[in-house]
């Protein structure tokens, strides 16, 4: 599709649960950060996959065993190349960004980390890129290490190559914050820890869904993101990293699937990526993301990024006026991605939250599952609004009149 | 599901003891101290009561979170102030059922101003936040029972 060609309320008519009514008025589902809706051509695959070819993977000689298989590593093919990675092999079914980011943490980790070691994460991070890294920090005797932000929620970069030592063994780094939509400069920060040795991985999780993600280019060494806020099934994910890295690790589940040969006291390893796959997959989570890249694809990942870019101008001019309302984040647009948290007077996030919702407008309130973020600004939780490529001005519109109704209860 | 309706909800008497809240401060010579979160939404409150025989002879809170909990909180602490154990129990139970739902809470004289909540009810993802001081608040009673259980007697 051309960008010219770029039709968010053609789009919206892909996505079923888009045309309900919530409390009486239309929905205006504003929370794509925790997880988008799914077009009828992933919801397709999903049937079309159960109805038909169910049978477990890499284990039958059947016909619907070969079916199965032979979707399921298309499925792997088609992520490899939206990412562009060297091989399908580099990519590893997860159950998420999460299960990715521990696999590294513990399969890499456990091996490559070792008292008195440093690792180096920031503050903005999501809980998923904070805990893994304590856990593995309070297992081997590492200190963690964090790069700080400033009152705009950029990353603080000037101190960086003092926070890279010989010691920093992993810098885990998210592309784009979901607290706050800041843009992060990934390169600059891959730069810097390569001159230390340091092995780089970075959360995706929102980055994949908002810019043209090129594993390569970014020059990093592992990139873990989900398939459920791009479109496809909650339960899958996948972790991309370099095929030597990938090789020379442990694996991090025993099971089924991830064996050569099974002895009595020792076994041997499959070759990757099945050496980290361990049990039935999510099989039909993961051809349902291979149908989202499809449908993704034929979007284009710039026409998405031009209409999120036009439409978070719109919100944010429109929110600032609004009265009391306090904008968190970057105020350029360059450095932010279509994400906007706020507050709103002493109106609590919950309540604007609930207000907003019996409106029909769904926004997420809380801390975001970043809580080092929530306290660096001094508030327990913002209420975050964040759109996709379904979003339209009308959305924002509704948002805002949900506003001028907190506005009057909180008067 | 049917609308609820916004008005049940934010009454005046919620937002002004979210905005004034009685009995928010540190409790100098507390007997017992709960701390409760709700980790999903991050309200917190600390719960403290200054308990003598079987009496509450002060209690105050400190926290922060949305105009639920904390005018929950801070209506709770002015029906606990002076009452005996039981009736800190009955309070927190009696509350509890009017949250599910029974109509027969709702109207009690011993509920106070924490009868303005009844509306929380129509909103089931809120109930939590109304039930975050009760929930500390039972977590002491507990704590107390089981101190007095161990004593010598
Ligand atoms: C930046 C970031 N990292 C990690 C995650 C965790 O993703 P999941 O819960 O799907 O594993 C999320 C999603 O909430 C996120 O936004």
């Amino acid at each position: 599709m051309s960008i010219e060609d770029f039709d968010p309320i053609r789009i919206r008519k892909d996505f079923p649960a888009l045309d309900q009514t919530v409390h009486g008025r239309p929905l205006a589902y504003l929370d794509n950060a925790a997880t988008s809706q799914k077009p009828r051509a992933v919801l397709d695959v999903l049937s079309e996959y159960y109805e038909k070819d169910n049978a477990n993977v890499h284990r039958g000689i059947h016909e619907l065993s070969r079916r199965a298989t032979v979707a399921f590593e298309a499925a792997r093919e088609k992520v490899a190349s939206w990412i562009n990675a060297s091989s399908a092999a580099e990519c590893v079914w997860t159950r998420g960004t999460t299960e990715a980011i521990n696999l590294v943490a513990t399969a890499w980790g456990l091996d490559h980390v070792s008292e008195g070691d440093e690792i180096l994460i920031s503050v903005m991070e999501h809980h998923s890129n904070i805990v893994p890294w304590q856990l593995l920090a309070a297992r081997t005797g590492a200190t963690l290490k964090y790069i700080e932000i400033d009152d705009e929620g950029r990353l603080v970069l000037d101190g960086l190559e003092a926070l890279l030592t010989e010691r920093t063994k992993i810098v885990s780094i998210s592309d784009v914050s979901n607290s706050l939509g800041t843009i992060n400069p990934v390169k600059t920060i891959v730069d810097a820890s390569r001159a230390v040795g340091a092995i780089v991985m970075v959360d995706g999780a929102q980055g994949i869904v908002h810019t043209k993600v090129d594993v390569q280019d970014l020059g990093c060494d592992f990139y873990a993101f989900g398939g459920h806020k791009m479109c496809g099934p909650t339960g899958v994910g996948v972790l991309w990293g370099r095929l030597e890295l990938l090789e020379a690790m442990a694996p991090f589940q025993g099971g089924g699937e991830m064996i050569q040969i099974v002895g009595r006291d020792k076994s041997s390893w499959a070759a990757v990526p099945h050496k980290f796959e361990a049990g039935t997959p999510n099989i039909a989570g993961a051809i349902g993301l291979g149908a989202a890249v499809d449908y993704l694809s034929k979007i284009g990942t710039k026409a998405i990024s031009i209409h999120e870019n036009e439409l978070m101008a719109y919100a944010m001019e429109q929110l600032s006026l609004i009265p009391g309302l306090r904008i968190f984040g970057p105020s350029s647009l360059d450095d932010r991605s279509a994400v906007i948290s706020f507050t709103m007077g002493d109106a609590h996030p919950h309540d604007i939250s609930t207000i907003l919702d019996t409106e029909g407008v769904a926004i997420r309130a809380g801390h975001h599952c970043a809580q080092l973020v929530m306290k660096h600004f001094g508030v327990p939780a913002t209420a975050r609004a964040s759109f996709y490529l379904y979003s339209t001005r009308e959305d924002v519109d509704r948002l805002v009149k949900g506003l001028d109704q907190v506005a009057v209860i909180f008067s | 599901m049917e609308t609820p309706q916004l008005s049940s909800l934010y009454q005046q008497l919620i937002l002004e003891h979210y905005r004034n809240p009685r009995n928010k401060a540190e409790l100098e010579e507390k007997t017992v101290e709960i701390h409760m979160a709700n980790p999903v939404c991050g309200d917190e409150i600390r719960l403290q009561l200054r308990i003598e025989g079987t009496r509450i002879e002060d209690v105050k809170f400190l926290g922060s979170g949305c105009s639920i909990s904390q005018a929950s909180v801070s209506m709770m602490t002015v029906r606990l102030k002076g009452s005996n154990l039981d009736q800190a129990d009955e309070l927190a139970k009696r509350f509890t059922d009017m949250m599910h739902g029974d109509e027969s809470a709702a109207k009690e004289k011993s509920l106070g101003d924490l009868r303005a909540l009844q509306g929380v009810s129509k909103f089931p993802v809120r109930i939590k936040c109304a039930l975050l001081g009760f929930d500390a608040l039972q977590e002491a009673l507990k704590k107390e029972a089981g101190v007095v259980e161990e004593g010598p007697t």
